[in-house]
């Protein structure tokens, strides 16, 4: 029985992970049509936030420091939540209703991203600033004067310029501090605050902390934005936009605004989902990449824009990921006789890789199945 | 029949310049070039025969996928195997001597023959492709869901060949430039000459199939599936077996190019398989042009050699510079370079020698359809 | 059961709870020109996509020259004779009218015969005939996507004659046609009635007039009412389901 239970709750835990992390994705999806490849990547930058709320509160000392994931988590999901609001209002509204384009354009972000938090440093942020002041500046300015779009290229450019260049004369005078890159390309760690450390003991092994407050943080976001999508006014704008853009849009809804709300808050989810992962292991550029297939498969077999489904597709993903990777079902397997030859096939697939593998089969065999997740939308489909 | 003779012609006059500059890359190049760029200049023709393949299904048929490495991969695996075991008989490689294998296992046996690989190369990246497509396509997978599908299924590839360090070596992969093909080192300057000048024919042989399946019904039904399936299965196509059989073909493509690639690099690992670098083939495609066969191969090109000299000079802004590319070319040249020439860029350089600007108008042609049809027919 | 090109038993499809179809029971004649009518949500559509494979039933058969469709793909009704022409037109806009045509014309439409064999010229005979009788000769050469809506429109029917179909099933053909247009739609599925089975799904009254010998009515998924078109007006159940238009005639 203690397996079972061992393997229900590493499952478990494991899908949390995989649905707090597919949650915003799922949501962006459904409203959209929109993959957003870097999403994961809005992960690392909620990983990356905790990391700098942890340092700085580690210089307030001891009572505080335990209590610093609390004001990690807004910090995370403010963070994710902003700049998914720069990449819908700068590039992704361009782009709706070309998916496969808005696809390889947030793949171009997500690799910008993970440049930027290696190399990040004074002198970026400071020819950033330049850059924002003189170009938003001359927007501001060009706007009054009615100039065409000749002069905002130029002017585009002009500032990028100057920008380069007075980053490059900052970082010439050779101050340490300014050149020096915030994180690295090396990953950091996050402490976990005292009263996360350890584990319930359970029999022969434990429900570490972490991972039940993983699993609380899980429950608490799915009821968060449960509520919000089923009781709030924006909620239900963002239903209703889902269902029927054309329609929704000639009722008065700005969808324009629903939008950039809709993917402001998956990103911020995103965030969350990366101040989680904190708790699990060392956070670097690549963090993105780990979670990403993962959480998208997630959403495939759950099924577009139902919570519910997305749910049990990543409870479904986790509970089976661990119990073939570790090997339980093949140990439990190899007890039953009859059943010798499947339970040497499963101690093929017993490691965290191979799993994926299998896993995968299982997917493609599932979707044979139900082509369109477990919950597909019914009815007749306005395609035609 | 006029436009026939027509057509012959063009296409006459497209094939000479094919040859001409295919000669000229043959063998004025190696003349004139290092033999470092000449191997980087081998290795980006190699990876624009799988920018065809990749174009032949995302620019024709609307299908973007993001698992081309895994292909590719398994073409290269499928020579590298082949050189591993140019050894003495009775020996093993040595690599499963540290994993303890003493027997050789059963899928390395067919590699000991050089036509059976050479068919290998082929047929096991179609046949991979072929089957997942077939379970894809069937359930009307399609879109966004597809390439993510065969992103998921790349990871999954990627996984698979680095678990397998009994079988295949692991992560360490098989290392090619120091075994033997027909008696001759694979890393020596002789043999990458010839592997360049191979990987040239084959580009142009790659390059003429596609023209071919493009240009004739079947291509046209590719566009149509493209355009809308659902008017396609209505008129009694089968889009299912079209997209499998194209995938199939494009699987073939790219599993040609990864063995050549292989053997230019002088090893293969299962990091080939890496999620980027699938995509990266895809902006290749996207940068020349999709849908026009000559755009992918210039894109690769181009793309390749931006990354060698940013790579080579400031290492982190090649990826701030990948990225951007992603970006640029898809809000600003939708069409990439071939398309935008072909738009635009043709009536620019003409107004910069002052020459007027062919009209623009309804449907791109100067007058009516029916007046120009009378006309003819007064004519003749 | 020589002469029903269509016959449908105890049709029922269930979407999710709502049942779309309800027990519809229809068949219709070799060589007959049938107009189905009703008001929104009547199952008009849904009744097409059925009968063209799209949608399955959930219970119930459709029977097709004799063969029962269940569990047929599309492509196959496509192929034993079933042609549709959809509300907007579809065509492929990035091909030529004439590739258009010929595409369609191909007789063998498997992959390899596609891949290796070209028009043959009975085929090239086909598609010249075709675009002289849609009238598209001059634009023979130019992509579809330059074409005007209502020649897109022409050249849509044109496939759909290509494809040699026994059956057509046309849906609402003059949605959005200035009246001139309207009559020459309706002249022309007169001309083509002569020797195909069609049903025509419409909303327009007066043109159901024009060419309407036999009308069923729908209703809330099922048949309400069948019979010639006087039949069907005065019949007082139609009345109470379209009061509003009876008025307006």
């Amino acid at each position: 029985m203690l397996p079972i239970l061992d393997g229900l709750f590493n499952g478990i835990s494991i899908g949390s992970v995989l649905l707090i992390a597919a949650l915003g994705l799922a949501i962006v999806f459904g409203l959209m049509g929109v993959i957003n490849l870097a999403h994961g990547e809005l992960m690392m930058l909620g990983g990356y936030g905790t990391f700098v709320v942890q340092n700085v509160f580690k210089e307030l000392g001891e009572p505080w420091f335990n209590l610093y994931i609390f004001f990690a988590i807004p910090v995370a999901f403010i963070v994710a939540a902003l700049m998914g609001l720069i990449l819908e209002r700068s590039v992704i509204r361009f782009l709706y209703g070309r998916p496969l384009e808005t696809l390889l354009a947030t793949w171009g972000v997500s690799l910008i991203l993970q440049q930027f938090v290696r190399s990040v440093n004074w002198v970026m942020v400071i020819g950033m600033g330049v850059f924002c002041l003189l170009f938003f500046g001359a927007m501001f300015f060009l706007r009054r004067l009615r100039i065409g779009n000749w002069a905002l290229w130029l002017m585009g450019w002009l500032s990028l310029g100057i920008a380069i260049v007075s980053g490059i004369l900052i970082g010439k005078t050779g101050q340490e501090a300014l050149t020096k890159a915030w994180f690295s390309a090396r990953n950091v760690d996050v402490t976990a605050p005292e009263w996360l450390r350890g584990g319930v003991p359970l029999g022969n092994f434990q429900l570490p902390y972490a991972r039940l407050f993983i699993i609380g943080l899980t429950i608490i976001a799915v009821v968060g934005i449960y509520w919000f999508l089923n009781a709030s006014d924006w909620g239900l704008r963002i239903r209703s936009v889902t269902q029927n853009r054309t329609m929704s849009s000639c009722l008065g809804i700005p969808t324009a605004q629903v939008d950039a709300l809709t993917f402001a808050l998956g990103s911020g989810l995103a965030g969350i989902a990366g101040c989680a992962i904190t708790l699990l292991g060392s956070v670097g550029p690549n963090t993105g990449q780990n979670y990403i297939v993962d959480t998208f498969m997630v959403v495939v077999v759950g099924g577009v824009g139902n919570l519910l489904g997305t749910i049990v597709a990543a409870m479904a993903i986790g509970i089976l990921s661990y119990l073939i990777g570790s090997g339980t079902l093949a140990v439990l397997l190899v007890q039953v006789e009859p059943l010798k030859p499947l339970a040497d096939m499963f101690l093929f697939f017993a490691t965290t890789s191979m799993a994926k593998v299998l896993i995968f089969a299982l997917i493609i065999a599932f979707l044979q199945v139900k082509p369109a997740g477990i919950f597909p939308q019914k009815g007749r489909t306005v395609e035609l | 029949m006029k436009s026939q003779s027509i057509k012959k012609r063009q296409l006459l006059i497209e094939a000479g310049i094919v040859g001409a500059i295919a000669l000229l890359f043959a063998f004025l190049l190696p003349a004139f070039m290092s033999a470092f760029r000449l191997k980087l200049l081998g290795r980006f023709l190699s990876l624009a025969i799988v920018a065809l393949g990749i174009d032949l299904i995302w620019g024709y048929t609307g299908l973007l996928s993001l698992g081309h490495g895994i292909f590719f991969a398994l073409g290269g695996y499928a020579l590298a195997m082949h050189l591993t075991l140019q050894l003495p008989d009775g020996e093993l490689p040595e690599f499963f001597s540290l994993y303890g294998v003493s027997e050789l296992p059963w899928v390395w046996q067919p590699f000991y023959s050089f036509p059976i690989t050479i068919l290998a190369i082929i047929i096991v990246p179609s046949i991979v492709a072929g089957l997942l497509g077939y379970l894809v396509f069937r359930n009307r997978i399609k879109g966004v869901y597809f390439s993510i599908i065969t992103q998921a299924s790349l990871l999954v590839f990627y996984n698979f060949f680095n678990g397998q360090q009994k079988l295949i070596n692991g992560t360490n992969g098989l290392k090619t430039s120091t075994q033997n093909i027909f008696g001759v080192e694979a890393g020596s300057e002789p043999a990458q000459v010839a592997f360049y000048q191979v990987t040239i024919l084959l580009l142009i042989l790659t390059y003429c199939l596609c023209r071919w399946l493009t240009s004739g019904r079947f291509g046209r039904l590719l566009v149509a599936i493209r355009d809308d399936e659902v008017r396609v299965r209505f008129s009694g196509y089968n889009p299912t077996w079209f997209k499998v059989v194209v995938f199939a073909i494009s699987g073939g493509i790219a599993g040609v190019a990864g063995a050549l690639y292989t053997v230019q690099t002088g090893i293969i690992t299962p990091s080939i398989m890496e999620v980027a670098f699938s995509i990266e083939m895809v902006i290749w495609v996207a940068v020349g042009g999709r849908g026009t066969l000559i755009g992918a191969i210039i894109g690769t090109l181009l793309v390749g050699f931006a990354r060698s000299l940013l790579s080579e000079k400031f290492p982190e802004v090649w990826l701030f510079f990948q990225g951007a590319l992603f970006l640029i070319v898809v809000t600003v040249l939708p069409n990439g370079i071939v398309g935008w020439w072909r738009e635009e860029g043709v009536n620019m350089v003409r107004s910069l020698f002052g020459l007027r600007q062919e009209v623009v108008t309804y449907p791109s042609i100067d007058e009516a359809p029916e007046v120009q049809k009378e006309r003819e027919e007064i004519g003749s | 059961m020589e002469g029903k090109v269509l016959e449908i038993e105890d049709l029922t499809v269930n979407f999710d709870g709502f049942k779309a179809l309800n027990n519809l029971n229809f068949s219709m004649d070799t060589g007959e020109l049938r107009v189905i009518i009703g008001p929104n949500g009547a199952g008009k559509t849904t009744f097409l996509d059925v009968i063209t494979g799209k949608v399955q039933p959930t219970e119930g058969r459709v029977i097709f020259k004799g063969r029962n469709l269940r569990r047929t793909p599309e492509y196959q009704i496509a192929r034993m004779g079933i042609g549709r022409k959809f509300q907007t037109p579809r065509v492929y806009l990035n091909l030529t009218v004439r590739e258009n045509l010929d595409l369609i014309c191909n007789k063998k439409k498997n992959v390899f015969s596609t891949l290796f064999a070209g028009s043959v010229p009975e085929e090239k005979r086909n598609v010249l005939s075709l675009l002289e009788t849609i009238g598209l000769e001059a634009k023979a050469d130019l992509q579809a996507a330059f074409l005007a809506h209502g020649e897109k429109q022409r050249l849509e029917i044109g496939m759909l004659v290509a494809q040699s179909p026994d059956l057509l099933l046309v849906d609402e053909p003059v949605a959005g046609l200035t009246d001139e247009e309207t009559e020459n739609v309706g002249s022309l599925l007169l001309a083509l009635a002569a020797s195909h089975s069609i049903i025509v799904i419409e909303h327009d009254m007066e043109f159901v007039r024009q060419i309407a010998r036999k009308v069923t009515v729908l209703h809330q998924g099922s048949v309400l009412c069948e019979g010639n078109m006087d039949e069907v007006q005065n019949d007082p159940r139609v009345i109470e389901v379209y009061l509003g238009q009876q008025e307006e005639e």
